[in-house]
Parts: C-alpha cells; structure tokens; sequence
C-alpha cells in the first residue's frame, strides 16, 4: 500500500515536471510561436514514471540472496580468461568480412584509446580532466594541417601530432599544478572550450567551421591504398584486386596497434617509479608532498603523457575520417571519454575496454535497434516518435550515466588496489624499533 | 563615452543574470562541495518554461503586461524548483557520501539528460519571442550615438535586485537560513545538533533551482532568443562567476556575476565578439591561478 502512495506521489511530481515540458510545446508558425497542447503524450510519461517507481519499489523490496558477490569481484577473478579473449576477438574480426563490423570496431577502439590516455590522468594521477577532447583536436588538426600544407605522411606526423598534443597538455598543466579536484575540472573543461572556439575563428588556419577536407590517407610502408592499382600501391605491389575494404580493414589494424600500444606504455609506467608516484599521488598528494616526491613533475608527465595518446588517437581520427570540423571536439565527447574511465573503474584497463565497448558499441546498437523500431512502427500514432527516435538516443546516453552511477558508483571494475602495495604485515622486533630502524 | 555607458548598462543586465545563476552553483557547493553540473541546464529549462508562461498567458487573455510577468515568474520558479528538488533526489541523494567523482559524473549525466530532453520535447530549433516590453529612455545623445537604457533592462534589474534582496533575507534572517548557514560551515557537526541535513540540501537546490529559473526568464527577456543549448555555456560562465567571487560567498556570487558580465560585454564592444567566452574563460584560469580563493572567498584550511 505504501508502494502504491509513493508511486502515486511521484506520478504527481511527473505530472510537474513534464506537464509543461511534454503537455504543452512550443511551434513556430507564420504568426510567431504558438503553444500546442499534447495530453496523450503526458499522460504517457507519467504513466510510465508510475509504473517505474512501481517496479523499483518492489525490486528493492525484493528477498536477497545471501551470497551475492559483486560484479566486479567476479569480472576481476575472470579477467584472466576475458583479456585473452577479447584480445582475440579483436584480431580477428576483420575477418568477419562485414564493413559494418569493422567500422565499429574502429569507433569502439578509437574510444578505448582515448579511455586508456585519459586514464592515466584520472585514474591514475588522480587529476580529474574534463576537456580531454583539446588533445584529441590538437592531435587531428596537427595532422591535418601537417599533411595538407606540407605534404607530410601519416606516420612521420604521427608522432609530431602527439607531441604538440603533448606539449598543450604540459601547457594546461602548469596553471593548473595548485588546483584540485572540483576546479581543476573546471578549468580543463574551459581549456576545451577555449580551443574548440579557437578553431572556429581561426579561419586562417583552420577553415573555421568548415574544417579541413582531404586530409590524406595511411600508407603500408609506403604503399598507398588508392583505387588505381599500379605499381606503389597496395594493391598493385601485391597483385590482389584493390578495394575499399582493404583500406578499412588497415585503419582497423592500426588502431588495434596504436590502442595495443597504449596500453603497453601506461602498463609498463605503472610499474615504474613514476607510475608508482602517480598512484601515490592519486591517494594522497600531501603524504607524497612530504614523501619527497616532486609533485609538479609527476602532474606534468601524467598530463602529457595522457595527453599525447589523445593527440595519437585524434592522428588517426583525422586520417579516418578525411575530414575533421571542429564539431567533431564537442564537450559531450570529454564527457563520454570521461564517463568510460569512471565506468570501468578508475585504473583499470580491462573495466575501460570493456565500458567502451558496452558505452560507444551500446550507442551504436541502440540506434539502430531504434531505426529499426522506427522503420517497424507504421501506424499513423506512432509515426511522428518514430521519426524522432534517433534523438532519443543521447538522452538515454544521459539517463544511462546517472543510472549506472547510482547503482555502482565505483565502476564495472573497481580495481582501484594500487600496483604496488604492501600486502604482508611484518612484525619488526623491538629491539630495531628502538633503534629508529623499524 | 556614450559608447562606454551603453556598454556599462548592457554589461550590468547580462551580469545580474550571471550572478542569479552563480549563487546557485556557490550554494551548492559551498554545502556538499560539488559543483552541481545540471544547474546550467536549470536555467536553461527555467527559460523554456517562462517562454511556455508567457505564450500560455496570452492564450488565455492575460494582456496587463506586470500580471504577466509576476505569474509567469512564480510558474516558472516554480516548475524549475521541483526540477531542482528531483535532480538532487534522483541522480545526487544516493551517491552522497560516495567517492568524489561520482556525483560530479551523474551530474553530467543529469545536464546531458537534461539537454537532450528539452530538445526531444520541445525541438531544436531556437525559439525567437517578441520583445514584452518594448521601448525605453534615452538618457543622453551625443555625437550621434544615443543610449539607451530599455524598460527590459530596468525591469530586469529591478526584479534581480528584489529577488536577491528577498534571498538575502531569507538566508541571513529565517530559520531555514540559519540551518543552511550551519550546513555550510559544517555538515557533520549540524547533523550532530539535530539539523534535517537532507532536508536543508533538498532546500538548497529548490531554492537554486528557482533563482535559475528567474534568471532564465530575465535571458529570456533579454535576449528573445533561447534554445535547448544555451545551458552550457551560461553555467560554464556562471560557474566562472561564482569561483571569481569566491565560491561558498553569496555576495561574491554576485559581484562575480557582475564582473564576467561587464567582461564579456566591453570584449565584445572593444575587441572581437567572437573570442568573448575565450575572454570569460581565460579569467576563471587567470584567478583560480593567482587567487584560488576568489575575490570575497575564504582560504581553505588543508587538515592533515
């Protein structure tokens, strides 16, 4: 009975909230905006806010088992299995031989280096990086801009663009060395802003909101994937049939590689005494102070570190795509790179692979299973939300990232035990204690 | 000079909504310490209502322009504060006492959420409204340049003034102000002392949520314009606003929302409109670096 009042209550919270939101919308006509007034459509979401509240209630009101480990536990034990795995599943599928396939794995792998650079800042350093996107910006529009003036190829930009990325970030780090937690966000989440407006404006360079078109293609060691087929090109130097497909599967190979490598590096680092700083430094930035440990430096490296992987991965976004515009660096892409590092658990590589693919391969299968839907619902009533169902799709990104903090505030993964940690309690005699040793 | 004087009272308007959405955000986290994310996107829906208000009014007839403007002005505080109340109760009641992250996270979820509902709603294409009040006083002329000081200025003006003036009273002068008071210095201890802590939170974002609400319509006003994206960069600047002024101080929210105004509207007469959130921006890293404590903020004790 109580269950059945509170529903009811929040029926009656939605009925404020979306009564004037949903019931009455605003249209432009010929004599300036008009309201019109949609009562099925209200009646509809309150509807469903009643019978949700209904379903939550009961779910929590539900009889527990007794032993119920965590998610992540298990997924932590059965990582060992899961991180060979993927990593097959990863090599082999372009022979799956569907675009369709490929280009999302591309997507998702972009994401998944994008999560690893970024993690090392936020998971970590511990520095918490709103406008990851600049990097992924500088790195595309160093290319671009490289190859289109200079002619420059791919692989000899490659490692420019990560190092002017690198550079900004060493650059945004140093104002910001002092500042913690809530501000420094902020602060790099107008870093982001700054350089998205710059791009805008700086015609000059940056062909402004047009962007930048024909940004040229990655070569196999010199061999070209153009359609022609002759003799320094891919097709021609290996007598196969050129096609579209080849190229594809490439891209695909060299984000696998690139993204691979990534995770290589921020492995390795951890192990070394500077990861082993900047996960001190996420745990405790005035016992690290105090330790002696240069904490200027170690913000410095984790910035730019992080941010040359982001400068890499928007290298090869920028030769992906062909064309790079600055509404490819919106907010909502820091935001989405952020929400895949906190998802897979601060630090954990396998959690960030695995909410990349769930977040960005998510996104993608729920738009077309929306499409489809849309393409499914003829009837005349639903035609006009058919339309529109592709705009849903960022509003349950949203509702999505609200949901699965509420519910597992720590991430899918939580491995936030540092690499390096003291496990065995040593009992020291007392007679080294009084000697200052213990 | 004339120029400069126009420039003066267009830069004071756009800075008291500014300040109106600060407070806000200083509130908040000067109470639980987070930088509430989705109020940005508050103001914005507090504006969409207003506009509804105002179209739904002279639907039915209602052509006395003050009775207008005071009922559309308490709808949409209204609506916007049980926005305000469900945000807090939805994505940041459960994660308190969570690490650190995780609210700033659902709150970027809930601004997202937020965005994207309104554009589903109500669509994406910006909604121009015609000019309420249209007119004013020409206070001087000289060299051919006239300023203009519009009845939509003073109005604006007026009503912030008399909000804030009500706020700071409800704030220094009522019980519920003392409890936030209390709050703010410490959470913990009020608790202790018997304080409904989830109570006065929930009151914190009603009453945030309605100041964004006004100052929603007062951009609403302002500029005839809004659509579902003009959240973001307004929290952004009143974000900047509230770490200017100190974040945690009220009249600093205030002050601050005055000077990013005045910023934002002398760049653009002066230099180019196109870098003016460069400009805003630039100044929230510029302070945060010389004056991390903002202009009336007090310095953070760091116990160890």
């Amino acid at each position: 009975m109580t269950a059945l009042r509170d529903a009811f209550l929040s029926a009656v919270v939605a009925l404020g909230l979306f009564g004037p939101m949903v019931g009455l919308v605003t249209t432009s006509g010929d004599g300036g905006l008009s309201l019109h007034a949609r009562p099925i459509a209200t009646a509809v979401v309150v509807g469903l806010v009643f019978v949700g509240r209904l379903l939550i209630l009961s779910w929590r009101g539900r009889p527990r088992r007794a032993t119920n480990r965590p998610i992540a536990e298990r997924l932590v034990r059965s990582g060992k299995y899961i991180t060979p795995l993927l990593l097959i599943a990863a090599v082999a599928l372009p022979f799956s031989g569907s675009r369709y396939y490929i280009d999302l794995g591309t997507l998702v792998l972009t994401y998944i280096m994008l999560g690893w650079g970024l993690n090392i800042v936020v998971g970590l350093a511990g520095l918490l990086d709103l406008g990851y996107v600049a990097f992924y910006a500088v790195g595309a529009y160093s290319y671009a801009l490289l190859a289109t003036t200079f002619g420059l190829g791919f692989w000899t930009c490659l490692p420019m663009a990560g190092i002017l990325a690198a550079l900004w970030g060493v650059m945004l780090g140093f104002p910001v060395l002092r500042l913690r937690g809530d501000y420094l966000a902020i602060v790099t989440l107008a870093f982001g802003e700054i350089i998205r407006i710059v791009l805008i404006n700086w015609t000059s360079l940056t062909n402004g909101p047009n962007g930048i078109t024909g940004i040229p293609r990655p070569t196999l060691f010199g061999l070209a994937f153009s359609m022609d087929g002759g003799p320094g090109t891919f097709g021609g130097f290996f007598d196969i049939e050129p096609e579209v497909i080849q190229r594809i599967i490439f891209l695909y190979y060299v984000i696998l590689g690139l993204a691979l490598l990534t995770n290589w590096v921020s492995l390795r680092l951890r192990r070394m005494p500077l990861g082993r700083a900047w996960e001190a430094l996420r745990e405790d930035e005035v016992a690290c102070r105090s330790l002696g440990i240069n904490v200027r430096n170690t913000k410095l490296t984790a910035f730019g570190i992080g941010a040359m992987f982001g400068g890499f991965a928007g290298a090869f976004f920028a030769t992906r795509q062909a064309f790079i515009s600055p509404e490819s660096f919106t907010f909502i892409e820091s935001a989405t790179v952020l929400a895949i590092v906190v998802l897979g658990g601060l630090g954990s590589q396998l959690g960030v692979a695995l909410a990349a693919i769930v977040m960005v391969g998510g996104l993608e299968a729920l738009r077309d299973l929306l499409s489809v839907l849309g393409d499914q619902m003829h009837s005349p009533v639903f035609a006009g939300i058919a339309s529109e169902l592709p705009l849903y799709r960022m509003l349950i990104f949203g509702l999505a990232l609200v949901v699965m903090m509420v519910l597992r505030p720590r991430g899918l993964v939580s491995g936030r035990t540092p690499t390096v940690a003291l496990t065995k309690v040593k009992a020291i005699a007392p007679d080294l204690v009084a000697q200052g040793r213990g | 000079m004339a120029y400069a004087l126009q420039q003066l009272i267009n830069g004071v308007t756009l800075g008291m909504i500014y300040g109106l959405i600060a407070v806000g955000y200083t509130m908040v986290y000067g109470i639980i310490g987070m930088i509430n994310f989705a109020h940005g996107d508050v103001f914005m829906v507090g504006s969409f209502l207003s506009l509804i208000a105002l179209l739904g009014l002279s639907a039915l007839g209602i052509t006395s322009v003050p009775l207008a403007l005071a009922l559309t002005l308490l709808f949409a505080a209204g609506i916007a504060a049980l926005y305000g109340w469900t945000v807090e109760r939805v994505a940041y009641r459960p994660l308190r006492g969570s690490f650190r992250l995780a609210p700033l996270i659902s709150a970027i979820g809930m601004s997202i959420t937020l965005q994207n509902f309104v554009q589903v709603s109500q669509g994406a294409r910006v909604k121009p409204m015609d000019a309420i009040l249209p007119g004013g006083i020409q206070l001087m002329d000289r060299g051919g340049f006239a300023v203009q000081l519009s009845w939509m200025q003073i109005a604006i003006v007026v009503i912030t003034l008399t909000i804030l003036g009500l706020f700071t009273w409800l704030v220094t002068k009522t019980p519920l102000g003392r409890t936030m008071r209390a709050c703010e210095q410490d959470l913990k201890m009020a608790s202790l002392l018997g304080i409904d802590t989830d109570r006065t939170i929930s009151l914190t974002f009603v009453i945030g949520a309605a100041l964004a609400a006004v100052a929603g319509f007062m951009f609403l006003l302002y500029y005839g314009v809004i659509d579902f994206y003009i959240g973001f960069i307004a929290g952004v600047k009143a974000f900047t606003a509230a770490v200017l002024g100190g974040i945690g101080s009220l009249p600093g929210a205030v002050l601050g929302g005055l000077l990013i105004g005045l910023i934002e509207v002398f760049w653009s007469a002066y230099f180019s409109i196109e870098y003016k959130d460069v400009a805003s921006f630039s100044i929230l890293i510029i302070v945060l670096i010389f004056r991390p404590t903002g202009l009336l903020g007090r310095a953070e004790v760091e116990k160890v």
